[in-house]
């Protein structure tokens, strides 16, 4: 939100030390959490981490994660929750399934269904949040359960009873589309740098990063697609301010309710664009996926610098959260420590921004 | 042109129709009557003051006017035609720009996204289709500095400002924007002297543009300065329109406080008031 200083000097204005400009911005927590985690792995974890191979595998988790985080940092700013994100992930997995491999439909036509489908769903628990008054929270923690629910039922009725519905890698595998949701993109490229030997092979020659995921790049392009309408377009100015309240944003002529559910139907895209890519992924999909991803999701919206209260926080900062929290989970394993750490971490990680934030926004907002 | 006021008073408006006009508005919230069938009209180039005691209805009756609220009953004419606005947004586009009571100010966002809240300033076509954050910065700067306030970066937090800066914030902005009609509630409740005089000097300048201007205040003082017409209301119901010269400043702010007690008042305060 800052935006270039310009103007007079003002006599009444103490020169602004670098540190305290930058910590006005949110992503600010995110960023040095970035660098510690780095630190704590570069001592206590195995080189491998970072090589090429290493940071591919922590960042694959954190760009489904990131995704999501985006999604939702971007619903937190304009003032909502959205705890079905997890639960719509496995929902719109199930009707993407069923749309490639029950349906047969090629991915030209499933994907963008499936993008329709959760537009729509996130649309229903938008508009219901904005007619019935009631916090997001509520709504959506009913989302939550009846969409988890839906999809357990659902895939029942499409497998004939089983929980699991296999067979997507043989329905969309010579998709021309495939690529661009699933595997690794610049193969050709990554090939060439391995025998070039840039890239560590094999011993047969081939090398052991084949490419980049294609969801890193998802997950790199939607940080910064969202960051620039967040911040250079008015659509942004409109998500800030119906955040940051929403009778000032309404009586300043900012269309407040249309703002919050298209957020809603965006979080909605990303946790069915999230589906895609991973059942693409697995080649099948099942009633657990996306599990309790929307509490993973809000954290790192949250470490990211996003308020809890609304129109504060950043895209690149969830973008920085979701890297955060994917070093974690897979650099563990790169240590000694048990992986349980794991969960103490995330919490104990929550527990520090929040605290952070608020003392954050004291600062910006000069507390009165 | 009379040299004895500090402001000129245009009487040549009195012939022009009415901008806004506003017929019998009633609003209700629940069983609570706030308006009780008010007439009111603005008329290009002319203030017209709406003065009443606290709870008046004065907000809900500009929140009518602004699109805030939709009248219970009542009929709304812009230029003539029958109107209704269903949202504030509607009632910027066509030209009515207002200083609410609270402000409608964000604090966690800067004076000038805040300036430009929902009508953001843009640049380039198609997908490059963007915020102007160099300009909207510029026009707020300069907004600001023509009400006598200079800004610190207009990249400050309204939330760092102080009360009446904020409230120039908010009146820079309806000015800017305020293309037909510009309606203040209370705009002028924190300011110091030299904004105040700003605040009357730009109420009569944009009114000289042939802007209708509808001003709410209780300072009578204020409200002779500038007014051109003073329309009292009280528990919900006109009491009556005067027009400049007509009324005296001891008879209005009678009629302000419900035409009771002042006088008695006064009386024991020494006329201090
Ligand atoms: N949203 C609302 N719901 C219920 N009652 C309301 C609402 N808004 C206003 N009122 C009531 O309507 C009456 C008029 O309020 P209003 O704010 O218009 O007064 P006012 O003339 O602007 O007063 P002041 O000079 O104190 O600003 C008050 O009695 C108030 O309690
Ligand atoms: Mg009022």
């Amino acid at each position: 939100m800052n935006d270039t200083v310009q103007g007079a000097a003002d006599e009444r204005l103490k020169a602004e030390p670098l540190f305290a400009q930058l910590i006005k911005r949110p992503e600010l927590g995110a960023v040095a959490g970035v660098i510690l985690v780095v630190i704590f792995f570069s001592i206590t974890a195995d080189r491998s981490m970072f090589s090429l191979s290493g940071i591919i595998n922590f960042m694959t988790p954190a760009s489904q994660l990131g995704i999501l985080a985006i999604g939702a940092a971007l619903l937190m700013i304009g003032g909502e929750f959205d705890l079905s994100i997890g639960s719509m992930v496995a929902f719109s997995g199930l009707f993407f399934g069923v749309c490639a491999v029950t349906w047969h439909l090629p991915l030209v036509a499933a994907i963008p269904l499936t993008f329709i489908f959760a537009g729509a769903v996130g649309a229903l628990s938008g508009n219901l949040v904005i007619r019935s008054g009631l916090p997001s929270f509520i709504v959506t923690l009913a989302f939550l359960f009846i969409l988890r629910g839906l999809s357990l039922v659902g895939l029942k009725w499409a497998t004939g009873g089983s929980t699991q519905l296999r067979g997507v890698r043989e329905a969309v595998e010579n998709d021309w589309l495939a690529p661009v949701f699933s595997g690794d993109a610049f193969p050709g490229l990554f090939a060439k740098l391995a025998d070039m030997g840039l890239v560590a092979t094999f011993n047969n020659g081939t090398p052991k990063v084949p490419g980049i995921p294609v969801e890193i790049l998802w997950f790199v392009a939607i940080a910064l697609i969202a960051t620039y309408v967040l911040l250079r377009m008015p659509v942004g100015n409109w998500i800030f301010a119906a955040g940051g309240d929403r009778t000032a944003a309404s009586n300043s002529g900012v269309p407040v309710n249309k703002v919050k559910v298209s957020l809603f139907m965006l979080t909605a895209c990303c946790a069915a664009l999230v589906a895609i890519i991973t059942v693409m992924d697995a080649g099948s999909t099942d009633a657990r996926r996306g599990f309790q991803k929307e509490f993973e999701a809000i954290i790192a919206a949250v470490v990211g610098g996003c308020l809890l209260t609304g129109g504060y926080g950043s895209a690149i900062g969830a973008f920085f959260g979701s890297i955060i929290f994917g070093m974690v989970v897979i650099g563990l394993t790169y240590t000694n420590f048990d992986q349980d750490w794991f969960q103490v971490f995330l919490g104990g990680m929550l527990l520090i921004a929040v605290m952070f934030n608020n003392a954050i926004r004291k600062r910006v907002t000069g507390e009165r | 042109m009379t040299q004895d006021t500090k402001f000129h008073h245009g009487d040549a408006t009195q012939n022009d129709s009415p901008i806004v006009e506003m017929k019998n508005i009633e609003k209700h919230f629940g069983n609570i009557i706030a308006l009780a069938g008010v007439s009111f009209d603005v008329r290009p180039g002319e203030c017209h003051c709406l003065l009443g005691d606290n709870g008046a209805g004065k907000s809900t009756f500009i929140k009518t006017m602004s699109g805030v609220h939709r009248p219970t009953k009542g009929e709304i004419l812009f230029e003539g035609k029958p109107l209704n606005f269903a949202t504030p947004r509607d009632a910027m586009e066509a030209g009515i720009a207002t200083v609410f009571q609270d402000l409608a100010m964000i604090p966690l966002m800067s004076v000038t996204r805040n300036f430009f809240m929902g009508r953001e300033p843009t640049t380039g076509r198609g997908l490059m289709k963007r915020f102007d954050v160099a300009k909207a910065n510029e026009v707020t700067i300069e907004a600001m500095r023509q009400m006598g306030i200079n800004l610190r970066g207009p990249d400050q937090a309204v939330g760092t400002l102080s009360g009446g800066e904020r409230q120039t914030v908010a009146i820079a902005r309806a000015v800017y924007f305020g293309a037909k009609v510009l309606i203040l509630d209370e705009p002028t409740s924190a300011l110091g002297v030299r904004q105040t005089s700003n605040v009357l000097a730009t109420i009569d300048r944009v009114r000289k543009q042939g802007i209708g201007v509808v001003f709410i205040s209780h300072n009578v003082r204020h409200a002779l300065a500038v007014g051109d017409r003073f329309t009292v209301l009280n528990r919900g119901k006109t009491l009556g329109t005067a027009k400049r010269g007509e009324i005296t400043p001891e008879e209005l702010q009678d009629l302000m406080a419900g035409g009771q007690e002042m006088a008695a008042l006064e009386g024991s305060l020494d006329g201090t008031i």
